[in-house]
């Protein structure tokens, strides 16, 4: 064995919270780097400010610290720790990045700390553009290369040597201004002398436009052994940032030459940067020749590398985290045989298809073009035996109510050829309309630069559909039509529409038809494995899909009932992340160890639930009824968990419940009363409990009177959303018809909910496990936020500092006197508004809630565990501690990802906005505020502080806040009312100007550009789109030259408080177990 | 619906597999071999090493990038490892009717019809292939619906070597260049390409031809199909280049009649190593290599005698990947180096041949 016995305590650096681009695949591989470490005896030390993930669960790492990865907390835990080795390949670009400065600073040195796996200087060469492409040139590789010319005469000898079509670039212009392709002399000729008007300076290279983009994930060791253990080609053409592209897995249009020539270079390329681990080259590959260009390289486990795992079932990041102790590939077995050897390239029985999930509606003013940089916020992954099957899959898990490729609701394109060529989120979608409307293959080539091999596919998908269609009842379809269909991956929605079209009244029904029909002819899908030799050598393990493109199940199933089946929670999107994929391993843990079969529905490549060992059936499959019931029906389970998954699993209790399946814990009906908003309502009532008052509206007169008797604001939810903003808020009556024109037409067919919107109260939650409707354990936690920022991106404190006893008390007796009624047994969330004393309650879930983690950890009582034993029928004790009695407190804090999302405004409302959270304790909340602040972006300012602070209200609330910053020293800058409002109350600050004053002097603008200040704190007067505009601008820029922004009056005083009245050096480094 | 042949494979056990044609519609029959390669069906097919054998693709897509042409010559193709298709049958899980590749000038199926070769698609390969795994390889048959039967025949009663061998002495490379005899067993054009590519002069010779009879710098003994023991008039030469000492090199079923030559024996493998994955260790070292392999027969490491060991070993099963003199300039592979198709990381193979002339 060639294990490096000098180490024996390893630290591990995360990526903290959730952002786009860096989400959760790197729990996944920072949860295998600490189990390959645990299981070489090696004592770890994890950074993770992210405390919903499960590598900040108990059992994972030693000790656990919830700070920021940066570099002074990094090193303050290095002086404390003194770990022999760190691991920087596990945590995304913010761990790579934390790690090279320490390494350039010196601290690795000083303290003695080895970097495992690949050197900090291999790290370099792959980071810096200009090392890399010299890096690659040493070796005659190519790389995309810009040639910079002042002129038009040398642009067109640049062009000339580079052969058109070329990409240029003006340099020193933002947003992209002066950019484009050209195809000739010409148009090159025309656009440099546009450029260089406000330029100094052009970038010409050579334009890959319509090059396929192809990647490979490879692994070496320090020996120079190397494998390439997936490639993966894009099925949009390169321009798309692979993050934002539709992946498949392996490359489908490369022949053996193109596959084994891109392989041999990515070996050479990363013998010559020297990777120890896992690294990934992506490339540019033109469709009509052998010729290439490398894109880059990355140094570092990432996205790709978890969806390789996934996809080939092959552990990169464990066996990563192994060569890192010095380990040869050789020494290492495949963990899925367990037989043969880790060195080894996966051979795929199966079609992988990765989907990228945006939620770009949820954003104003966003732009919905995709391409370079990355927008999405999660992904899927399908599995199938033709390509077909996994891809109408895969657009059914992206869960955006789309039922495959064809038989979807038709999506309005005012211009399709423009919606070919300039790629948005929803491109795929008008593929299928223009093969609808007969565009050809070709045609639609033309546009897109897709590869034809993936549009004939598709085509195939489109040409079924319109078989089906000349059928108009289920009974009609003939059976090997049918068959065809479910080989393509139809599913019986899209089979039942397709015939019944607009007669499809009652799709549960019509499903249930289908199902029927085909069960009834022996049309149902078989199980298979995941093997990762195609079946040349046994499996060990159970990681499975299903697919209509087989006869036989690889499974024997016993028919035992010892399964329960755990419904997981999908694709990561804004509002469901980590947190349930935490709760889902929780309750899987917590299954098997009661002597259960613990049995995994999910489908997103960037969990740990989808990890094979995670469980003992992993079902890597879609999460619809249709595919449950498939499931159901080959496990005969014990019973099904619904609970833990967030609300995909949730929304399917009541139709599992009329097909006879045993849901564990709280009955379907309770979940139904408590998610219809009239049943649950009408038990308020009945109970004696008060709500905000609300009414479902069908007409604009009916509007108006409601609103008349609750007046403004009120919170607006159209039920049918035609522009993508889900609900608003709305000040007056101008706004409320705007947005109801706008965003919905109200009918008796598409009804609005109206709700009143109570100002400046408190937003409590309670996160709690029931028993047969008694409560058994309970976390009450606080907004810091007024009521009005969506729960999901407010700043939650646990245990609560400010609130009454006697609020306690009642939110208390309320949230027992629902638990009761609705008979609960199993995790709920209720969410209350509190003013003075009045609660009122505002939402109930009969599910783990987002916070579920958070109050675990922080109180250290795991509720997940506690509710699935519940479930399972045990009967469980009261847990002894409560909440009183922490000595410390917990703050939530949310991440945004704005940079991200170019033109979108940096404002929080009742449509969540977050990407992401962290959790961090301390003594007191200040400290707690600090850690957390710090760990999602913010910074502690040292110059000026810009602030623009809404109504009078929010002034006054910012006052203290304002004053700790003067006697602090802070320059100030005000926008005009709240100047004057400073200067009433003694506080000097200078006077800038709103954009909609440009003549003025100075420009609220100019100073964040000249960053004379580094913090800015807009605060909205309220959410009304006029207020919004104007501080867009400000709240924009701060946003896009890295200005930490705040835009809520109740957060900016907490962290101005915290950084105003405690230095970072006098925060404790304390892990989880020290509290 | 595209309307497609039904037909049948059936195991010499009495398994079934129901599948559609997309191929040349005749009964047909072979052993049935299953290779893992998600790449590569072009060369594959027209690898001799496959001459009468049934050919189960587990990757589930067949057909995609189509077929390109042959190119260069009948005797050395460019893009080919052959002339012809040497399977009996080529099947899949899907097969891809529409094609995409910038280098393809026809599909898979019309190249198939063509060349008079069975395709069947619409098979569950995974259970076929696992029945394989189990049961070890075994012979079947192909029959169309309403269609004649035919008898099951075993390719590996035959002697394979003789029938995909070529007939007379071709030369290849510059003329100047050293000498290195290439015993055609049933090769395939990338050995040639790789060989000439090192600026030797390449003189290719029937499996059965005298090759002592002719001044030479190295001995090259190709790959080819089927079972080792019909080809003892090779052996028998290559006896005798054991005697004249110079440098031996061999790959496949060269490996195993450089074996046989010393003195060890070989043995048919359950279900041999047919794929681009296969892990292999130079022993004694800690250098491994993923090579790609096609073999149904390996050399019994234990056989080896004393003055011979053991180059390579495999690091899924323990079987013998190649053998070494432990003094002369005597070696040979198992696996193929010249990959095509596969990976290509032991093309050093060739240079260390070379090295030795």
């Amino acid at each position: 064995m060639n294990k490096d016995e000098s180490i024996k305590k390893v630290l591990l650096l995360g990526s903290g919270a959730l952002k786009i681009g860096e989400a959760g695949e790197f729990d996944y591989s920072g949860a295998q780097a600490l189990k390959a470490m645990k299981e070489e005896g090696i004592t770890t030390v994890l950074i993770n400010p992210n405390i919903a993930t499960v590598q900040t669960s108990e059992g994972f790492a030693d000790k656990i610290y919830f700070l920021p990865v940066t570099p002074d907390f990094v090193e303050r835990v290095i002086e404390k720790e003194r770990p022999d080795g760190i691991l920087l390949a596990f945590g995304g670009q913010t761990a790579l990045n934390c790690g090279v400065e320490l390494y350039r600073s010196g601290v690795l040195e000083r303290y003695g700390v080895k970097v495992l796996g690949t050197p900090v200087r291999a790290i370099i060469d792959t980071e810096d553009r200009e090392l890399f492409v010299e890096k690659l040139d040493q070796i005659d590789v190519k790389t995309i290369k810009s040639r910079a010319a002042s002129d038009v005469a040398t642009s067109l000898e640049i062009a000339e040597d580079l052969g058109y079509p070329v990409i240029v670039r003006a340099a020193y212009a933002l947003g992209g201004l002066g950019s484009g392709f050209c195809d000739n002399a010409d148009e090159l000729r025309a656009l440099v002398e546009k450029a260089l008007a406000f330029s100094p300076q052009v970038l010409i290279e050579k334009s890959l436009k319509g090059w396929k983009e192809v990647e490979y994930e490879v692994v070496r060791d320090r020996f120079d052994n190397c494998i390439t253990v997936c490639n993966m080609e894009n099925f949009d053409p390169l321009g798309i940032h692979t993050g934002e592209s539709i992946v498949v897995a392996p490359s489908q249009t490369l022949s053996n030459d193109d596959y084994h020539y891109l392989r041999s270079l990515a070996i050479k390329i990363i013998r010559h940067i020297g990777i120890v681990g896992e690294c990934n080259v992506q490339y540019a590959y033109d469709p009509s020749s052998m010729d290439y260009r490398v894109i880059e390289v990355n140094a570092r486990l990432s996205r790709s590398s978890a969806l390789a795992s996934k996809a080939t079932g092959y552990p990169l990041a464990f066996v990563a985290a192994k060569l890192g102790l010095g380990y040869g590939l050789f020494d290492l077995k495949n963990s899925v045989t367990q037989s043969t050897s880790a060195f080894f390239e996966p051979a795929l029985d199966y079609v992988v298809v990765k989907i990228p999930r945006w939620d770009l509606g949820k954003f104003h003013g966003v732009k919905r073009e995709i391409g370079s940089s990355m927008k999405s916020v999660g992904e899927v992954m399908a599995i199938g035996r033709t390509f077909e099957e996994a891809f109408q899959k895969g657009l059914r898990m992206i869960g955006q109510g789309m039922h495959g490729f064809v038989e979807n609701k038709e999506i309005k394109i005012a211009d399709l050829d423009e919606a070919l060529a300039s790629p948005t989120d929803k491109r795929v979608f008008a593929i299928a309309s223009a093969m609808t409307k007969g565009y050809s293959v070709d045609r639609i080539h033309e546009l897109t630069k897709i590869d034809r091999w993936f549009l004939y596919k598709l085509q195939n998908i489109m040409s079924t559909a319109r078989e089906l269609e000349a059928y108009d009842t289920v009974d009609a379809i003939p059976e090997e039509l049918l068959r065809q269909a479910k080989q393509q991956g139809f599913s019986d929605f899209q089979v039942g529409r397709s015939v019944l079209k607009d007669k499809m009244v009652q799709p549960d029904r019509t499903i249930l038809d289908v199902r029927a029909r085909r069960k009834s002819l022996g049309i149902v899908p078989v199980v298979k494995q995941i093997d990762t030799l195609a079946a040349e050598y046994p499996a060990m393990t159970n990681y499975l899909y299903l697919t209509y493109n087989g006869s036989a199940n690889d499974v024997d199933y016993l028919g035992d009932h010892r399964s329960v089946i755990v419904l997981g929670s999908g694709a990561y999107r804004i509002g469901s992340s980590v947190e349930f994929d935490w709760c889902s391993v929780n309750a899987l843990m917590t299954v098997k160890e009661q002597g259960w079969r613990s049995v995994m529905i999910n489908y997103n490549p960037e969990t740990v639930s989808t990890d094979y060992d995670a469980c003992d059936r992993l079902y890597f499959d879609e999460l619809t009824f249709e595919r449950v019931m498939d499931i159901i029906d080959l496990e005969q389970p014990h019973g099904t968990i619904l609970s833990v998954g967030g609300q995909i699993p949730n929304n399917l209790a009541t139709r599992l419940d009329s097909c006879g399946v045993n849901i564990l814990g709280t009955s379907a009906s309770s979940i139904d009363n408590a998610e219809d908003r009239h049943k649950f309502s009408a038990m308020l009532d009945r109970l004696g409990i008060d709500q905000p008052r609300w009414r479902e509206l069908t007409s604009m007169d009916d509007i108006h009177e409601f609103v008349a008797e609750v007046g403004y604001p009120v919170l607006v939810r159209p039920s049918y959303v035609l522009s993508g903003a889900a609900m608003n808020v709305c000040s007056n009556n101008d706004e409320l018809v705007r947005f109801l024109q706008l965003a919905a037409n109200v009918s008796k067919q598409h009804p609005v909910v109206v709700t009143e919107f109570i100002q400046d109260a408190k937003e409590i939650e309670m996160d709690a496990v029931a028993q047969r409707g008694e409560i058994k354990a309970y976390a009450i936690s606080e907004h810091i936020e007024y009521a009005g920022v969506h729960s999901g991106d407010a700043t939650i404190q646990f245990p609560p500092q400010k609130l009454y006893v006697e609020t306690m008390r009642r939110i208390k007796k309320v949230s027992s006197t629902i638990a009761k009624a609705l008979n609960i047994s199993g995790p709920f969330n209720i969410q209350f508004l509190a003013k003075d004393n009045d609660i009122k309650v505002i939402e109930c879930n009969l599910r783990a809630s987002r916070s579920f983690p958070f109050v675990s950890k922080v109180l250290k009582i795991n509720f997940i565990d506690l509710a699935t034993r519940i479930m399972l029928g045990l009967d469980v004790e009261k847990p002894a501690k409560s909440a009183f009695d922490l000595d410390y407190v917990g703050i939530k804090a949310s991440q945004f990802s704005f940079s991200r999302l170019q033109g979108a405004d940096p404002v929080l409302g009742v449509d969540m906005a977050s990407t992401g959270e962290v959790g961090c304790l301390g003594e007191m909340t200040s400290e707690a505020v600090m850690k957390s602040m710090l760990s999602v972006g913010q910074r502690i300012p040292t110059k000026g502080v810009l602030l623009s602070s809404g109504t009078a209200k929010h002034k006054a609330a910012m006052l203290e806040a304002a004053r700790m910053l003067d006697r602090r020293g802070f320059r100030l800058y005000a926008t005009e009312g709240t100047h004057r409002f400073l200067q009433e109350n003694g506080i000097a600050s200078t006077q800038v100007f709103k954009p909609s004053e440009p003549d003025r002097q100075p420009q609220a603008l100019d100073i964040l550009h000249n960053h004379d200040v580094d913090l800015v704190v807009n605060i909205p007067r309220d959410l009304s789109s006029d207020e919004l505009s104007n501080g867009y601008k400000i709240r924009r820029a701060a946003i896009d030259l890295n200005i930490p922004l705040l835009t809520n009056a109740r957060l900016a005083s907490a962290f101005i408080r915290a950084f105003t009245s405690l230095s970072t050096d006098s925060v404790e480094i304390k892990a989880w177990d020290e509290y | 619906m595209r309307q497609t042949k039904r037909a049948t494979l059936i195991l010499e056990d009495g398994t079934r597999f129901e599948g559609r044609s997309f191929g040349y519609e005749a009964p047909t029959a072979g052993e049935v071999v299953f290779n893992t390669a998600m790449t590569g069906y072009p060369e594959s097919l027209t690898d001799p090493s496959y001459e009468g054998q049934i050919l189960v693709t587990t990757f589930p897509l067949l057909g995609n990038y189509g077929v390109p042409p042959q190119g260069g010559s009948p005797d050395l193709s460019k893009h080919f490892e052959s002339s012809r298709i040497h399977c009996k049958a080529i099947i899949a899980q899907d097969y891809a009717w529409e094609h995409s590749h910038w280098l393809a000038d026809r599909t898979l199926a019309d190249w198939l019809k063509e060349e008079k070769i069975t395709g069947l698609y619409g098979i569950d390969t995974r259970a076929l292939t696992k029945h394989l795994r189990d049961s070890g390889s075994m012979l079947g048959k192909i029959v169309f619906e309403n269609d004649d039967d035919v008898d099951f025949y075993d390719p590996n009663a035959e002697n394979l070597i003789a029938k995909t061998s070529c007939t007379e002495v071709k030369e290849y490379g510059p003329e100047d260049g050293k000498r290195v005899v290439l015993v055609d067993c049933g090769i395939k054009h990338n050995i040639i390409r790789c060989l000439a590519a090192r600026g030797v002069r390449v003189i290719r010779v029937p499996w059965d031809y005298d090759f002592t009879t002719i001044p030479y710098d190295g001995l090259f003994i190709s790959n080819g199909p089927g079972n080792p023991d019909f080809a003892d008039a090779t052996v028998a030469n290559i006896r005798k280049a054991l005697e004249i000492g110079k440098p031996i090199c061999g790959i496949c079923m060269g490996n195993q009649l450089l074996a046989k030559a010393a003195g060890a024996s070989t043995y048919k493998l359950k279900y041999g190593h047919r794929s681009h994955n296969q892990p292999v260790r130079r022993a004694g070292t800690n250098s491994c290599y993923i090579t790609s392999q096609n073999h149904g027969f390996a050399v019994d490491n234990d056989t080896l005698p004393a003055d011979w060991e053991p180059l390579f070993i495999n690091m899924n099963d323990g079987t013998n990947e190649g053998i070494r003199h432990k003094s002369k300039p005597f070696f040979s592979a198992q696996f193929h180096p010249e990959a095509s198709s596969g990976p290509r990381d032991t093309e050093f193979f060739f240079d260390e041949f070379i090295a030795l002339l």
